[in-house]
């Protein structure tokens, strides 16, 4: 089976900037896959190139063998996060995830209803339905961009950093719920992750930036690459975190 | 009497500047003390004041080894000070630093190699006018690009209906449209009178009263009442589409909007530029009415007409066309007000403070693209005759 995200050679950057260049790596189906990094070395754009959001100043991406996606016809195969949250910040949160149920599927309004208040269920929102974005915290704003990211039951979700600013039970649950999922209904997911725990627990594969080299550092198995890698810096990336955590 | 105690010397927080002459080697900049943040502003203007005689090539130490401690503060207006020095080809350098001022120091990187900076050289006053024009015809040239994207947007539209954003047109009219009555009625009905008064002083001369209806009533039609009301309708609704999509953009959410299978063109913009469009000629209608009634009341209070009067000339001046003239245009600025409003909504950067710029771009490029329709639409009009 062809993978189901194939970039090659991508170099991103804008003008005669730089960020990273020659990107060489490739996402199966039903994998969890994670994109580690020090901050600013490009994960969040990375994403966004792969959402085709960006256009690659030089290689391909291919997603589900369709080629680069594009925004401007139709809905794209996926969901997605955005570090920031980004929910639609005049619409309540339900109708954040209500929305595209509306849009692309021709189901009745108690119907909607009712997957919103399961989605909000799953990601631990219950009874946020009405509440404008602008009344919740940090983390109650990712969990219900993921619900949103969710709502079209997409086989691929792309999230930035799902965990962060969560606290720690909740980051618990939340990879536990990625994981199901994963397992149970096959999701294919792309995260940008600092959180080591979770990286150890759900990814298995990632790949790592680097700032300096504009390049991938390391591919694998994160585990794998905590205790093998040859190159230094990966195992200080892992055992740094670990320190932490 | 209590016995006034002397502090330590090494506690008085003091910056002295030594310099010594050509030869001497004893340059150097003697901080001592405990060096906090509020006793810097002195350090800092001595420093300055001292050093200033330096010329390129001289070196100079700062010496801090008989400084109790410093505060992150006074480190980083030191390390600032060196930065100065260096760009003027002096080098200086900490010197004498113990262990936990060394690690201050080199928190804030006074331990690297201030080399000498080039100054940028300020932008010549022909180069300024020049970058600005190129910025304005790209200004235009994105207006222009967004216009083709809507229209194609429009047409997709067209095609399956069932996508649009139908729900959002009638909230964006009432916000537009009917929050802006108030003022829409004042200020032309301002002009208008305003406009009779000024009038009426000329026409009394001439003992031609009753032709202030035809006055007021023709370029409050055919000029006055469209522009106007565009103007506050550029200062509501252009100002708040700009401010609304620009805070969208920067937070993401037109971004999510794509990837959610939404024509951002299509779902935002098509609608608040319907809204208008249905809007601002409405508006109009009822600005010119407020016009003419200005002109009626400068013209019965002061001119002596009569009710009748005014309006039966009123009428005999301004024909259906005139009217209908004035709302054509208004269609067109309407249109004006949401493309770029909403262009440079979607032009965003920069956070909270990229959109009150682009919010006030946004503005001042409205009311210049309405002054040159307006001149363009009079240069047609009178060319062919209507
Ligand atoms: N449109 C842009 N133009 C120029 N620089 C950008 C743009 N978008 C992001 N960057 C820069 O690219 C770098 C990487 O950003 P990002 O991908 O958000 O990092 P992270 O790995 O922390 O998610 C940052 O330094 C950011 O300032
Ligand atoms: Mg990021």
């Amino acid at each position: 089976m062809p993978p189901f995200i194939r970039v090659s050679n991508l170099t991103m950057g804008w003008g005669d900037v730089i960020l990273q260049r020659n990107l060489t790596f490739q996402v199966d189906r039903g994998d969890v896959f994670a994109i580690l990094g020090g901050s600013g070395c490009g994960k969040s754009t990375l994403l966004r190139y792969l959402i085709g959001l960006e256009t690659p100043l030089s290689g391909e991406i291919v997603i589900d063998g369709l080629g680069r996606p594009n925004l401007e016809v139709g809905r794209p195969p996926f969901g997605v996060m955005f570090q920031s949250g980004a929910l639609f910040g005049s619409l309540t949160v339900g109708e954040n995830i209500g929305l595209s149920l509306e849009q692309w599927t021709p189901l009745s309004h108690d119907a909607i209803g009712a997957i919103v208040r399961a989605k909000l269920r799953l990601v631990g929102l219950d009874g946020a339905e009405n509440k404008l974005p602008s009344e919740l915290s940090g983390g109650m704003k990712k969990r219900a961009a993921i619900a949103r990211a969710l709502a079209l039951e997409p086989p691929l979700v792309f999230l930035d950093e799902p965990s962060a600013g969560l606290d720690p039970v909740s980051a618990v649950e939340l990879d536990e719920l990625i994981l199901t999922l994963n397992q149970v209904l096959g999701l294919t997911v792309v995260l940008v992750t600092h959180e080591l725990p979770s990286i150890f627990k759900i990814a298995r594969r990632c790949i790592m930036l680097d700032k300096q080299t504009k390049s991938i550092l390391a591919e694998g198995d994160p585990c794998d690459l905590r205790d093998n890698s040859a190159e230094p810096r990966v195992r200080e990336f892992f055992n740094r975190l670990a320190k932490r955590a | 009497m209590t016995e006034t105690r002397i502090r330590p010397e090494a506690l008085l927080p003091t910056a002295e500047v030594e310099l010594s002459d050509a030869k001497g080697e004893a340059r150097q900049v003697s901080l001592r003390g405990t060096l906090t943040f509020a006793g810097a502003a002195d350090i800092w203007s001595r420093i300055r004041t001292g050093t200033a005689t330096l010329k390129e090539g001289d070196e100079i130490d700062f010496d801090v080894s008989q400084a109790g401690a410093i505060d992150g503060g006074t480190m980083a207006l030191l390390v600032h000070l060196r930065g100065e020095l260096a760009a003027r080809g002096v080098r200086a350098e900490f010197t004498g630093a113990a262990e936990p001022i060394q690690a201050l120091i080199h928190l804030y990187k006074g331990d690297i190699d201030a080399t000498k900076r080039k100054k940028r050289k300020a932008e010549s006053l022909l180069a300024h006018v020049g970058r600005a024009t190129v910025q304005f015809f790209e200004e235009v040239q994105g207006v222009l690009g967004f216009f083709g994207s809507a229209v194609l947007a429009a047409f997709g539209l067209l095609r399956e209906p069932r996508t649009g954003n139908w729900k959002a047109i009638l909230p964006t009219m009432e916000r537009s449209g009917a929050d802006a009555v108030p003022i829409v009625v004042l200020i032309n009905f301002l002009v208008g009178f305003v406009m009779g008064f000024q009038g009426a002083t000329q026409l009394k001369q001439f003992g031609a009263n009753l032709y202030v209806a035809d006055l007021v009533g023709l370029s409050v039609t055919r000029e006055l009442g469209p522009l106007m009301t565009a103007i506050i309708l550029c200062g509501r609704s252009g100002a708040a589409f700009a401010a609304e999509l620009g805070s969208m953009c920067v937070s993401e959410e037109i971004d999510a909007l794509r990837t959610m299978g939404f024509g951002p063109i299509r779902y935002l913009v098509l609608p608040r530029m319907v809204a208008l469009m249905l809007v601002l000629p409405l508006l109009t209608l009822l600005g010119d009415l407020m016009g003419m009634l200005g002109g009626l009341v400068v013209g019965i209070s002061s001119l002596g007409l009569t009710f009748g009067g005014y309006l039966f000339e009123t009428q005999k001046a301004v024909s259906m066309w005139d009217v209908f003239s004035g709302l054509i245009k208004s269609v067109v600025f309407a249109m004006a007000i949401s493309l770029i409003s909403c262009q440079q909504g979607f032009a965003t950067t920069g956070g909270a403070e990229g959109v009150g710029r682009r919010t006030t771009a946004s503005v001042v490029s409205i009311l210049f693209a309405l002054i040159i329709l307006d001149a363009g639409f009079t240069m047609f009009f009178h060319a062919f005759n209507l």
